[in-house]
């Protein structure tokens, strides 16, 4: 990992500020703030329905909190639409796997550079000029991804028929197909077998090494996040109760509290 | 044995995305297009082109068109009579007022009428998904035909109610009217419907192509790649709709030359292009034109079968016809949802390991 900590203002590439998310009556988020640094690998956990996923739904935009301010590249975001959101390059997976099942390994990593094509309706129809000019060169890049998350053999398979650990492997090549600042990863390991997380795992430090991606997940397995991670935020019942280093954070007393019960 | 990507090197991108990647598939594609251009026009006779052909090629078009916002962009749609109603109708009306204007251009823009409505029809689309918009469309046919009926200005004030095409030529060949060859019936058709399949080719392999299956396959995980659901859903119902246009102004002026709007565009239309591409199977090009060959040739076969070589009551024969294709699309349902287009992917995968297993 090796990453220096520093709490320079400008390495901070988002910055959530006091944000509160209600349903209803119910709070899902109560006034939370944390930020995420540039290159940084930063770990979201907490115990079942603490509120992480609401957390990262908040930051892809699909709910507007109703308080609190979210800053990104120094700049507060206004209220955008999720689709607006992936042209600031954040991209994520999902919990459940979220995969276009009627297409191919390549189309569905072609969808994730969706941001990217600009080519017109009639060049598209003619298939001629910018719009294949742009299929090629948006395929040399996915490929390069491909190469790198080490799925070429299956590249024209259609994703409905892979198996699981693979289909998360896709997933995550179609979250880096957008070149993203920010990649978004809610629970990559989950429902996997020991190889297929040591896999992810070494797939999610490469991503964060050689192409410096800035990472943020949800995990719940912690080995996992203590290996992985620099920074740590530990959310619960909708609260930041911890935020830090995985040594501190593992030490933490309200940390403990959270995830073993506590008597009363 | 022959049929397999053996020696064939791709050395480039563009190489390896080619529609037709085996040799022998192109060879095919140049087959069927050799025979449809060349040999067809020479032999063809008047009951082919009127009974077969025309028809075929015009459910062809209608069939892309649905396939479109149905099979590639998930948007169920019954509306798909009404709008070739609007493509029928737009036609007619272009072709009187504009005596002097090409009926290439009549029938294009008629097609752009067309995806005006369709978008018009597709904004509930944001809202609602499957059976629900299935209803909202439904609307959509019964109210056009509605209007084609009921606002005299469409169909010129005539005294049936119907319309009927005047004569008008392309390079000085007669292609609508009573007095047009069938030959020329048929090329006019053909073009269109060949044009328009190589663009929906172009179109679905594209970025908007991957917007469409995006949003039809997650619109969650789409939206947040950058799809914007709105932009795609109506692209979709805009494209969509200016093929079935296309096909309901060439239904009317080059095939029937006179129609009324209840009797040949009712729901009874939506159901059958329907029909068509969950038979030829949904997201598939060449899907879209088998299942158009099938519904038209299947009634003309049977027909010929038990009304001509058996001497049925022809009645009994439609009851029949009616009885087998509703039972043809539950199985198809149950058994091969993705269509015949399917059934010739799995022949083709086999007949590349042929004559291996697997």
């Amino acid at each position: 990992m090796g990453q220096t900590e520093t709490t320079n203002k400008n390495d901070i590439l988002m910055d959530i500020v006091n944000v509160t998310l209600r349903f209803g009556g119910v709070k899902a988020l109560s006034d939370v703030s944390f930020n995420i640094q540039r290159g940084e690998i930063r770990a979201i956990i907490g115990p079942n329905g603490a509120g992480k996923s609401s957390m990262l739904n908040v930051i892809n935009g699909f709910y507007t909190p109703q308080e609190g301010e979210i800053w990104f590249e120094g700049k507060l975001r206004p209220r955008l639409k999720p689709h607006q959101i992936a042209y600031q390059r954040i991209a994520r997976t999902f919990q459940n796997i979220a995969l276009f099942e009627g297409m191919t390994v390549l189309d569905n990593m072609m969808t994730g550079r969706m941001i990217y094509m600009k080519s017109g309706l009639l060049s598209q129809l003619a298939w001629w000029g910018k719009a294949e000019r742009e299929e090629t060169e948006n395929r040399l890049i996915v490929e390069k991804i491909i190469d790198f998350l080490e799925i070429p053999a299956i590249r024209k398979t259609p994703v409905g028929m892979l198996p699981y650990g693979l289909q998360k492997r896709v997933e995550l090549g179609r979250a880096l197909a957008a070149e993203p600042m920010l990649l978004l990863l809610d629970e990559p390991m989950a429902g996997m077998n020991n190889e297929e997380k040591e896999d992810m795992c070494r797939f999610i430090l490469d991503v964060n090494e050689e192409l410096g991606t800035t990472i943020a997940l949800i995990e719940h397995d912690m080995g996992v996040v203590m290996d992985l991670a620099d920074r740590v935020v530990v959310i619960d019942h909708g609260e930041k109760i911890a935020d830090g280093q995985p040594d501190e954070v593992r030490n933490d007393q309200n940390v403990i509290d959270a995830y073993l019960g506590v008597s009363h | 044995m022959f049929y397999r990507e053996v020696g064939e090197f791709k050395t480039s991108y563009p190489q390896d995305s080619e529609s037709f990647g085996i040799g022998l598939d192109k060879y095919g594609y140049y087959f069927v297009l050799f025979i449809a251009f060349v040999i067809i026009p020479l032999m063809i006779n008047d009951y082919w082109a009127s009974a077969v052909l025309v028809p075929f090629l015009v459910w062809a078009i209608a069939s892309l068109g649905l396939n479109i916002l149905t099979g590639y962009c998930g948007q169920i749609s019954l509306g798909t009579g009404g709008f070739m109603a609007v493509g029928a109708y737009s036609c007619y009306k272009l072709m009187t007022s504009f005596p002097d204007l090409n009926i290439i251009f009549c029938i294009i823009l008629s097609g752009l009428i067309t995806a005006g409505v369709g978008i018009l029809f597709g904004i509930p689309s944001l809202r609602i998904k499957g059976f629900y918009l299935a209803v909202a469309t439904l609307a959509s046919q019964f109210f056009l035909v509605w209007l084609f009926n009921r606002v005299p200005w469409f169909y010129n004030y005539s005294a049936s109610g119907q319309i009927s095409t005047p004569e008008r030529s392309v390079f000085g060949i007669l292609v609508t009217g009573p007095n047009v060859q069938p030959w020329a019936q048929y090329m006019i058709c053909l073009l269109f419907a060949f044009g328009l399949a190589w663009g929906c080719r172009n179109l679905t392999r594209g970025s908007l192509g991957r917007k469409w299956r995006a949003t039809r396959d997650m619109d969650i995980a789409a939206e947040i790649i950058g799809v914007n659901l709105l932009q795609a859903k109506l692209s979709a119902f805009a494209i969509s709709s200016f093929y079935i246009g296309i096909a309901g102004a060439l239904f009317f002026s080059v095939y029937l030359g006179a129609v009324d709007a209840t009797e040949a565009f009712g729901i009874n239309q939506s159901f059958l292009v329907l029909f068509m591409i969950i038979i030829g199977g949904l997201g598939s090009i060449l899907g879209s034109f088998i299942g158009a060959a099938f519904m038209v040739l299947f009634p003309v076969l049977l027909k010929n079968i038990l009304v001509g070589w058996w001497e049925w009551d022809a009645a009994l024969a439609t009851h029949l016809e009616f009885i087998s294709v509703g039972f043809l699309i539950i199985v198809f349902l149950i058994f091969e949802p993705h269509g015949l287009a399917q059934l010739w992917r799995l022949l083709k995968q086999k007949l590349r390991l042929w004559p291996y297993p697997h």
